[in-house]
Order: C-alpha cells, then structure tokens, then sequence
C-alpha cells in the first residue's frame, strides 16, 4: 500500500522545474530589495549628514526654521524658503485641481466618443512624462519674459501646476469612470439633468480620488527644482515672499543653492533641508494614505498615480 | 392585442384548471374596480435597435392608467429594453435607436419637443439591482425633490417620510435617516430606491424585476406595496416569477425571443387560457 502511495507520482520529476521557480522567486525578490535598499541608504546618508551638521556646526534648529538665509552661513535659514513653498503649494494646487477637473469631467462626461478624445485621452499619460524643465522654459518665454511677470512665486506656481495637470487629470478621469453607471442611470431616471448628475452624484463619489491624486501630484511638485530654476529664483532667500508677487527660493531650490557653496557649513545646512523636505513630502503621503482608507470603505474608488 | 378586453373577467377559485392548481399555484389578483380605465401608455409599431440587431419588433399595446402591468418573457426577449424605451433611459445607450410611436397621455415622447429630463419627471424607475446613492437615508429619499426644485414648497421632512411610510421602510429606518443608504439591507435597499421613486409623486412606475435580488420575505413586502401603489400610481413591471406576475398584474404581457409581443390580455386569461400555444409552452415552463 504505502510502496504503491510512493510509486504513485515517481514518474514525475519536478525536480528541474522547482530550481527554475526557486532562481526566478529569488532573482524577484533581489530585485524588489534593491529599491528598498537604495531608499533606505539614501535615508540613512541624509540623517547621517545632518546629524554630523548638527554636531559640526553650532546650528540652531528654531533659527534654521524660521529665519531668512543670508550669504553668511552661520545666518542663514530656511523659514523663507519653506514659506515660498507652501506658496507655491496653495497656489499650484488652485491653478492646477480646477483645469484638471473640468478636463477630466469634459472628456468622461461630455466629449463625443471619437477619435479625437481617445487620441487626447491616450496623450494625457505621454504629457505627464515630459521632463518638468520643458515647462519651466515654456513659463520663462511666455509669462516671466513676453507677459513681464518676473521670477514671482506666480510665475513658479504655473510651470508647476502646468507640470502635475495631466497627472491630476488622468487620476480624475479614473476616479470619475469608477462611478457605477448603475448610480448614474438612477440620478437620471429621478429626472435629473446631466449637471445635476455630475455634480450631486458624480463629483461626491470620485472626489476622494480626486484628493488623493492631487495630493500626490503636489508631492511631486513639491521636490522639483529644475522648472523653478528656469523661472528664476533668488541665490539666497533673504526676503520672506509676501504673496504670489514676491521674488523666491523655494525649499529644492535653496538646497540647490546651499550644496555648491564654498564654506561648508552650507552643505550641512543643505542636509538639514533635505530633511525638511522630506518631512512635508511623507506629510503628504500620509495625508493621501488617509484620504484613501477613509473613504475606500463608503464606496468610493480610489485611483492610483 | 386587444385590450379592448372587458376587464369583467371572473376569476374563479375553485378552478379545475390543472394548469394553475399544479404548477404554477397562483392566487389569482383581486379583481380590481371591473370599469375600465385611460390608456396612459399606448405604443405602435415600436421597434428598438442594438446598432443592427432587433431587440424590440413592432410591438403595438396599449397600458391602462392605474393598474398593474406584467412584462414577463425569457431572458434577452427586450422586456428592459421596453421599460427604457418608456422612460426614453435608452437615449443613455450610444448604440441605441427607436423606431415607432410611444405615446404618453397621447403625446409622442420621441417627438422633438419633449425633454426626456421632463418626461421622467412624470415616470419613476426602479431598477433590477438596488442602486441607491452613496448618501443618507435622508438625501436619497429628498434627491428627486431637490433636482426637480420642489424641495422649496414641499415640507421636506414631511414628504421623506411620506415616501418612506409608502414604501414600508419608515417604520425601520426612521431613527436613522442621516446613515447611509448604502448600510441598509438589499431588500431595504430596494425599499429605499422605491421611497426614491414616489417621494417626486410620478404617474408611472416602471419596475426591471425589482424582487429578483431579495429574499421570498421582502418579495412579499414589496409585492403588497405595489398593491397600494396601483390606487395612486400605474405600475409597469417587469418579471421573471410566473407566480408573482400571476398575484400582483391585471394585465400581462408576454414578450418572446426577438422582442415580438405574441400575447397581452388579462392576467387571468394569459394564465388560464392563452390564445398563443407558445405562451402556454412558457408559463408551463416547457419553453425560455
Ligand atoms: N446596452 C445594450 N447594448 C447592446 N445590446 C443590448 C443592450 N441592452 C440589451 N441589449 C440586447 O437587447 C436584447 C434585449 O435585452 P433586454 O435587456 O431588453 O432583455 P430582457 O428581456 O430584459 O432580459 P432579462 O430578462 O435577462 O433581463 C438582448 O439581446 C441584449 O443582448
Ligand atoms: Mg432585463
């Protein structure tokens, strides 16, 4: 009986098979470590850095976080670029959600369905790859230079918000699919026009994606630096920007600055910004993490960026 | 086709109908007041398309005004298809198109001038599977009211729960109407989309299987409620329940595959003796 039980599989031989499944789980997980790795190392090479700042040089973290940078570095701070930041922030996500919705709500709602709208629709994602220094030189040419803004936090604001729209828009659009038609189908059976539907069924069920894909656009945004160079900043923040009119450094741009600067106690500064930097950027995730559990339970569909 | 049928039909209990005492046990509908009654849908010739493939073939009936009006027929025969068309829900379908004449009142509803937002002002739905809006109890209930701007004359606390009595779901939900609609049972569910529907006082109500999804008990709640609703409302249902068409219609119209009405009459004679052998063969279940 048992000779039999052991003869049963023995002319399958699994074994080559099973090395095959083993090196390729193996060579997967390698590979998923990898980023982990790097994300950790680079972590641990900032915090690494900016505790050897702290100890180095005599740096008050109070002065670092409120005060205005100067070109002598045991003066300067980053209290006026983080302000700059949160500026551009607030400004970006005004100029960028509204566009992006009414884009959104115009090619799922109301769009013919032809070849236009999918050839737009499929080029939303291929806009959302160009490199963000195309948009800061598109706003240096049309608003800084031909329209005489200036390198204002406006100016900024624009090549951002230029950069995340696409970005915003196809979450939105996702969000937006994601609304059952069967709820649509009882919004207009009840005798509701189309606005009506959007607006009072539509938008409240897509709008937690919505967040949440704004949100994690403006994450993005938050780190570049590149577009904002285009636009113009200031060497040093030495000025608090008073409003979207102000000349700026913002937070990527001011550690840009700080890392080539010859006395070293600059580059230490640069660490300690980075940490801040990193501290709003996980401040967001967290938010967008939030926004998505809560409201993942009542229904609501929650796209990925 | 004629529902120039008297409605004087008799139903008699004690039948010797082995057709109804064996398989399919229908209570016959209390025969509502025997005079006759308006016409409120009356259709010609109409004929509805899938891009090219016929769902609805010239089908020709007229609906009388505060009855009860059974559409049964086999799977994929149009009957939803039908139901749309009245509420003109099919305009919703890209591929969709209408051939023919649908009468409301008289009046056309595929003419030009009439608003489909307007017409289904006037005829409620309710769909096959519950669909209430992701929004309180409240808020489903008052949302007809408030996209069709009524909400101001109307005492709204007081005409929520007048739909919710009429749709016997007050009495389980009334400490809780600011909770979600979406946390309540399926069959309260389908209560709640029916309270949806007659909060905005339609003249038609047109129901796509709206037991289908819900347990014999709350069939039963929402086949009594229908009861009701005829004394107000005329209701248009679509069923798949032999037996349910049997207890709640006066008239029953039976669809068959390809979207050809073989059969419209009094419930009783469409049950007891159908004219069209086929529809024996498909109430008898030898057939769809
Ligand atoms: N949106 C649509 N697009 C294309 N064809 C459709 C659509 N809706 C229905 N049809 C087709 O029309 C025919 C009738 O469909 P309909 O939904 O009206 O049938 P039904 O009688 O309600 O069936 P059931 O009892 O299964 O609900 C079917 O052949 C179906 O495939
Ligand atoms: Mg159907």
């Amino acid at each position: 009986m048992s000779t039999k039980r052991e003869e049963l599989f023995a002319d399958v031989d699994l074994s080559q098979e099973k090395l095959l499944n083993r090196l390729f789980h193996g060579l997967l997980a390698a590979a998923s470590l990898f980023g982990l790795v790097m994300l950790a190392l680079l972590l641990l090479d900032v915090l690494w850095e900016s505790s050897q700042a702290l100890l180095t040089f005599d740096i008050d973290i109070g002065q670092f976080l409120t005060g205005t940078s100067s070109s002598r570095a045991e003066q300067a701070g980053f209290g006026a670029s983080i302000l700059a930041s949160i500026w551009l922030m607030v400004l970006t996500a005004v100029l960028a959600f509204f566009i992006a919705v009414g884009c959104a709500i115009y090619l799922v709602e109301y769009a013919p369905r032809n070849r236009v709208t999918r050839l737009i629709e499929a080029n939303l994602a291929n806009l959302a790859g160009v490199p963000s220094i195309v948009y800061g030189l598109l706003v240096l040419a049309l608003i800084v230079n031909d329209a005489g803004l200036g390198s204002v936090i406006l100016a900024g604001a624009i090549a951002l918000a230029l950069l995340i729209v696409p970005i915003i828009i196809v979450a939105s659009i996702e969000s937006i699919r994601a609304v059952p038609s069967s709820v649509r189908d009882g919004s207009y059976a009840m005798g509701a026009t189309k606005w009506q539907t959007i607006r009072k069924v539509v938008l409240p069920q897509a709008m937690p994606g919505i967040l949440t894909g704004t949100i994690l656009a403006l994450a993005r945004a938050i780190g570049e630096t590149a577009p904002l160079i285009m636009v113009g900043t200031l060497l040093h923040a030495t000025r608090y920007p008073m409003g979207p009119l102000s000349d700026f450094s913002a937070m990527p741009t001011q550690i840009y600055n700080w890392t080539y600067q010859a006395d070293r106690m600059f580059n230490g500064l640069a660490a300690l910004g980075i940490v801040v930097l990193l501290v709003a950027l996980i401040a967001l995730y967290v938010l967008a993490g939030y926004l998505r559990r809560r409201y993942e339970t009542e229904g609501g569909t929650i796209s990925n960026v | 086709m004629s529902s120039d049928t008297p409605d004087g039909r008799t139903v008699d209990e004690s039948t010797d109908d082995p057709l109804i005492q064996t398989e399919i046990d229908a209570e016959p509908s209390p025969s509502r007041d025997a005079e006759r009654t308006e016409t409120i849908v009356r259709t010609k010739d109409l004929s509805v398309y899938y891009g090219d493939d016929r769902a609805l073939d010239d089908v020709t009936f007229e609906i009388p005004e505060n009855r009860v009006t059974a559409m049964i027929g086999p799977s994929g025969c149009g009957k939803s298809t039908f139901l749309r068309s009245i509420n003109r829900m099919n305009d919703r379908i890209d591929a969709a198109r209408v051939e023919g004449d649908l009468y409301f009142h008289g009046k056309n509803v595929y003419d030009d001038d009439v608003d489909p937002v307007a017409l289904r002002r006037k005829i409620g739905q309710v769909f096959q599977a519950p669909n209430p809006f992701p929004k309180s109890i409240y808020d489903n209930v008052a949302y007809g009211l408030r996209v069709q701007g009524t909400d101001e004359d109307v005492d709204l606390d007081d005409a929520v729960e007048r739909a919710l009595r009429g749709a016997a779901l007050w009495d389980e939900v009334s400490d809780q109407l600011d909770e979600s609609g979406l946390d309540l049972s399926g069959g309260q569910q389908q209560r709640l989309c029916i309270a949806r529907a007659i909060a905005t006082d339609p003249e038609v109500i047109l129901m796509d299987e709206p037991t289908s999804a819900l347990d014999p008990v709350a069939a039963s709640k929402i086949e009594d409620l229908i009861d009701e609703l005829v004394d107000e409302y005329t209701v248009i249902i679509v069923t798949h329940n032999m037996q349910q068409a049997a207890r709640i219609s006066d008239k029953t119209a039976v669809f068959l595959t390809g979207g050809e009405l073989v059969e419209f009459d009094d419930t009783a004679t469409i049950f007891e003796d159908p004219t069209d052998p086929r529809v024996e063969d498909y109430i008898t279940g030898k057939f769809g």
